[in-house]
């Protein structure tokens, strides 16, 4: 049987040890409750599932040139990555609940929380959450917490598949979640300010946005400390390698998602949520947080902290109920991060910038083909109008081989000709020729 | 050890980016850019390599020794499931290709994978409808709660009570506490939830019950269908927290039990790897009448055999994931299911449930235990009363299991029962395995006796030896800035 050790004759050598039969294990089930056989198909084996699911596997056309993005990046990931990361030390492990056995697992956290401290420049981290949208929510709760208000102001420039998130986690709770609407690719400074009272939690922004387009959050984090409010700012990782930082910004909490960071696309998962905040707040934080202390023998070392704050302890009241988070997930974006290295990602960021700068001009060099917005500052994301359903076009170059971008009506009602498109390093000059020129050709 | 910021070399690298092949170089205004570089490390990949190889050496997995955390399932994760889940074809879709027309069909292999999935668990749980969204088990929890909120409000009920039993779990009262719920706890009864207590506790105030079964001292309430029953006839909902699934499945579904929402923990039961705390997945399963309240979206079949994403679904709670879950982790759980199959799984509970009675049995003389009674899949002890004499605690057991190469059980966990030592063994594990676990207990145990002070010494042999845990909390370092 697989991956069962024992064999029949120790089953049955230990059903006498201890006296009893396979059956009188199982009498606490009333055996009107037990299952005669499931309908599961044949079982198979390993040669037999591999050869299945490679044929599965190929099903999914991986080959198109892909100017996605949304959020979820096709960045490029050194090979010493996933060398790393599939050391069974690490991935067998569970939360590090005994210290002395989980040292390797803990150091890397805390390496973890000082990295994403040292991207957004703030004071403290956790050691993850699921992804940037529930790093989104948390983060809301987390502000409720603090100013003990219930009105959250979110910009509709937020990643829209965050807020459709928002809108199922605040369904059953008393909160007022108001939107305001961008304007020219950017917040909308006017209605935030409008909407901000002294109800206000806090003010949810996401930079670059969800359009691509670049802001500087600054004034508006004044605006709402003024009102004693908080700014929560959700931001794209690989960006901070030369963006303005949150912190730089007055923000008083981190988020985002940490895919782009040696993480693959698999499909939408597992990701990884990361969350910073002013040190000041870390006693209303959710999550695992792993601190520095020393041992017995007055050894560095590292041990999960702040537990009071958890659902295994304060249970109904806890910070959140989070248990298991992205562990694997959040080793695999250090272990990327010390591979980039300072220079590293900051060179990530700019050949990004200047590849989606190269594209941007190609594609709005088409005739037809207008710069959505005024808004000059883009990172590696920009909008585009085409003169038709912007739908249609995508879906005539899938059949040319590209996934040319998002279709963006998906979310904006008033943008059906609009195109999100995506450049990372990965893409070539050629490729972007390439684009360019099939778009051309469909319009 | 050194941490990886004070290894770092001034103008060391460990990528080197390829140079930009486009004739722009953007300059974007200064006002907008961070000044300076971000303070990563500066290092080889040689370094990056070595240090956390050494780090990796300072931790323990499964692959290590038998770790038997209870309430956790540490069983073997197979590593055909690791290979399938790094093909290309798997690895590199991304999440929004199908939501483009037309792109579906350039995912029918992750779609399938996906609708196969939904069925397998269905006829393990006895449910009529997955999501696969929710990213962890108490991720699932929360869903699962959003759920029961969704079927009160359509139904004009307002119900704002959830019942749970005192040794749950603390995702559940906290799940259901954000879901909007208030908690009332339902004292335990010869270790299991007490059903007069939960008959005194009924009213129109009850939303539902929340528990785990067997429970986390390891034993099934052979009431469970009754207790489905009470619940019902107050209009409530019962969910089944799957944690500690692995003692029934193949043998006995929750579905048959009446329960009407479940969460499995796949990282759990599907042998998909820990990953030193997450990622995992909990899929969340409902009962017929409650499948148009699942998240946006859902994976179909259509008439000529090939998938879609099903996006209209008026009553569903929304969504809760930004795409289709932990994909690659929901993948694993589906290879592991087709190797297992009926049998496998059958098997899988017995095998579980015997090396528990096996410890239990060989241990039950030289510690207190909980419940002095058949277990399921785990079993829960305590220090005796001569170790406490001695001043023994469960956590000096723990400790000296760590100088004899195995991971400690849970300890003081239930809370519910003092100085616990919860011990989940799982299937995988051999009888040698167990035994030599069982030598190191008694001897243990022999040692609180002879040499106690030994004991509260330990751990010798490992990097690092109980660090203090006051101190990180009080002189708080949780970032090398």
């Amino acid at each position: 049987m697989p991956f069962i050790s024992n064999t029949d004759q120790q089953r049955h050598q230990m059903l006498e040890a201890i006296g009893m039969t396979m059956d009188g294990l199982f009498a606490d089930i009333p055996q009107e409750l037990m299952t005669n056989s499931l309908n599961l198909p044949k079982s198979m084996t390993e040669q037999q599932v591999r050869s299945h699911l490679a044929e599965m596997a190929g099903k999914n056309h991986i080959d198109l040139t892909c100017f996605l993005g949304g959020g979820f990046y096709d960045h490029f990931i050194p090979a010493a990555v996933y060398s790393i990361v599939s050391r069974s030390e690490f991935y067998t492990a569970y939360t590090p609940y005994q210290p002395e056995l989980s040292q390797g697992t803990l150091q890397a956290i805390y390496e973890f929380q000082s990295s994403v401290c040292r991207l957004t420049d703030m004071e403290v981290s956790n050691a993850s959450l699921y992804d940037g949208g529930t790093a989104i929510y948390e983060a809301m709760m987390m502000a409720l917490r603090i100013t003990r208000r219930n009105k959250i102001v979110i910009d509709d420039s937020v990643n829209p598949i965050y807020r459709v998130m928002m809108d199922s986690y605040t369904q059953n709770l008393k909160i007022e979640l108001e939107q305001t609407t961008s304007i020219d690719g950017l917040a909308n400074r006017e209605a935030i300010l409008d909407k901000l009272d002294d109800k206000t939690a806090a003010v949810i922004l996401q930079n670059p946005n969800f359009f691509g387009c670049i802001d500087d959050f600054t004034d508006i984090a004044q605006a709402a400390h003024e009102k004693g409010a908080l700014l929560i700012v959700s931001t794209y990782p690989i960006s901070l390698g030369i963006l303005k930082t949150p912190g730089q910004m007055g923000a008083d909490i981190v988020t985002g998602e940490g895919q782009s960071l040696g993480l693959p696309m698999s499909f939408g998962g597992p990701y990884l949520g990361f969350m910073a905040s002013r040190k000041k707040f870390v006693r209303q934080m959710p999550g695992r947080i792993v601190g520095r202390t020393t041992d017995r023998q007055d050894r560095r070392s590292f041990v999960l902290t702040l537990q009071p704050r958890e659902q295994h302890i304060r249970r109904d009241k806890a910070t959140s109920n989070i248990c298991s988070n992205e562990a694997l997930c959040a080793l695999t974006a250090l272990v990327y991060l010390s591979l980039m290295g300072k220079e590293g990602l900051k060179e990530t960021a700019q050949l990004c910038a200047d590849k989606a700068s190269y594209a941007y001009q190609r594609i709005t060099a088409i005739p037809g083909v207008e710069a959505h917005f005024r808004s000059k500052w883009f990172f590696n994301e920009f909008v585009v109008d085409l003169p038709c359903d912007a739908a249609d076009v995508v879906a005539k170059l899938i059949e040319k081989g590209f996934a040319a971008g998002f279709p963006l009506r998906r979310y904006y009602n008033d943008m059906e000709n609009s195109l999100l498109i995506s450049v990372t390093e990965k893409r070539s000059k050629q490729q972007i020729g390439l684009l360019a020129e099939a778009l051309e050709s469909v319009l | 050890m050194k941490l990886v910021f004070e290894k770092s070399v001034p103008n060391r690298r460990g990528v080197r980016t390829s140079p930009s092949d486009v004739p722009t170089s953007i300059n974007i205004k200064s006002e907008l850019l961070r000044g300076s570089t971000p303070t990563l490390p500066e290092l080889s990949e040689l370094d990056v390599v070595r240090h956390f190889t050494q780090l990796c050496q300072r931790n323990f997995g499964v692959d290590t020794n038998f770790y038997p955390l209870g309430s956790c399932t540490m069983k073997y994760n197979p590593k055909v499931a690791d290979r399938i889940a790094s093909y290309p074809g798997f690895a590199h879709i991304h999440p929004l290709l199908p939501q483009l027309r037309l792109g579906g069909m350039l995912t029918q292999g992750a779609l399938q994978v996906l609708y196969e999935t939904d069925m397998l668990l269905r006829e393990i749980t006895g449910m009529a409808g997955y999501t696969m969204q929710p990213m962890a088990g108490a991720h699932g929890e929360l869903t699962g709660m959003m759920i029961m909120a969704a079927y009160h409000r359509d139904k004009g009920n307002h119900k704002k009570t959830v019942l749970i039993p005192d040794s749950a779990h603390g995702t559940n009262p906290a799940s259901a506490a954000i879901a909007g719920f208030k908690v009332k706890t339902i004292p335990s009864k010869d270790g299991v939830m007490d059903l007069d207590a939960v008959k005194e506790s009924l009213n129109d105030d009850i939303a539902g019950v929340m528990l785990t079964c067997p429970n986390t001292l390891g034993l099934f309430n052979p009431h469970i269908r009754q207790l489905c029953d009470l619940i019902h006839s107050v209009d409530g909902l019962a969910y089944y927290d799957g944690a500690n699934l692995n003692a029934i499945v193949g043998q006995a579904r929750p579905g048959d039990f009446g329960f009407d929402i479940v969460h499995l923990n796949l990282h759990k039961t599907f042998a998909t790897p820990h990953g030193g705390g997450g990622p995992g997945a909990g899929p969340v399963g409902v009962c017929q009448r409650l499948v148009d309240y699942l998240p946006v979206s859902i994976v179909i079949k259509r008439d000529d055999g090939t998938y879609a994403l099903e996006y209209d679904r008026p009553k569903s709670i929304g969504y809760v994931a930004p795409f289709y879950g932990n994909f690659a982790v929901v993948l694993r759980a589906y290879v592991y299911m087709l190797m297992l199959g009926a049998k496998g799984l059958k098997r899988v509970a017995e095998n579980a449930v015997l090396n528990a009675n096996y410890i239990r049995h060989k241990l039950k003389d030289y510690y207190k235990i909980a419940y002095d009674r058949v277990c399921m899949h785990e079993c829960v002890f305590s220090t005796t009363a001569k170790m406490a004499e001695n001043g023994i605690r469960a956590v000096d057991i723990a400790k000296a299991l760590i100088d004899r190469g195995f991971h400690p059980p849970t300890v003081y966990f239930p809370t519910i029962v003092r100085e616990s030592m919860m011990i989940e063994p799982t299937e995988t594990e051999s009888m040698e395995t167990l035994d030599a676990f069982i030598d190191a207990m008694i001897e243990i145990a022999e040692l609180a006796q002879s040499d106690p002070e030994k004991l509260k010494a330990a751990p010798e042999k490992a990097t690092v030896n109980r660090p203090d845990e006051t101190k990180a909390a009080k002189e708080l370092d949780i970032a090398s800035l």
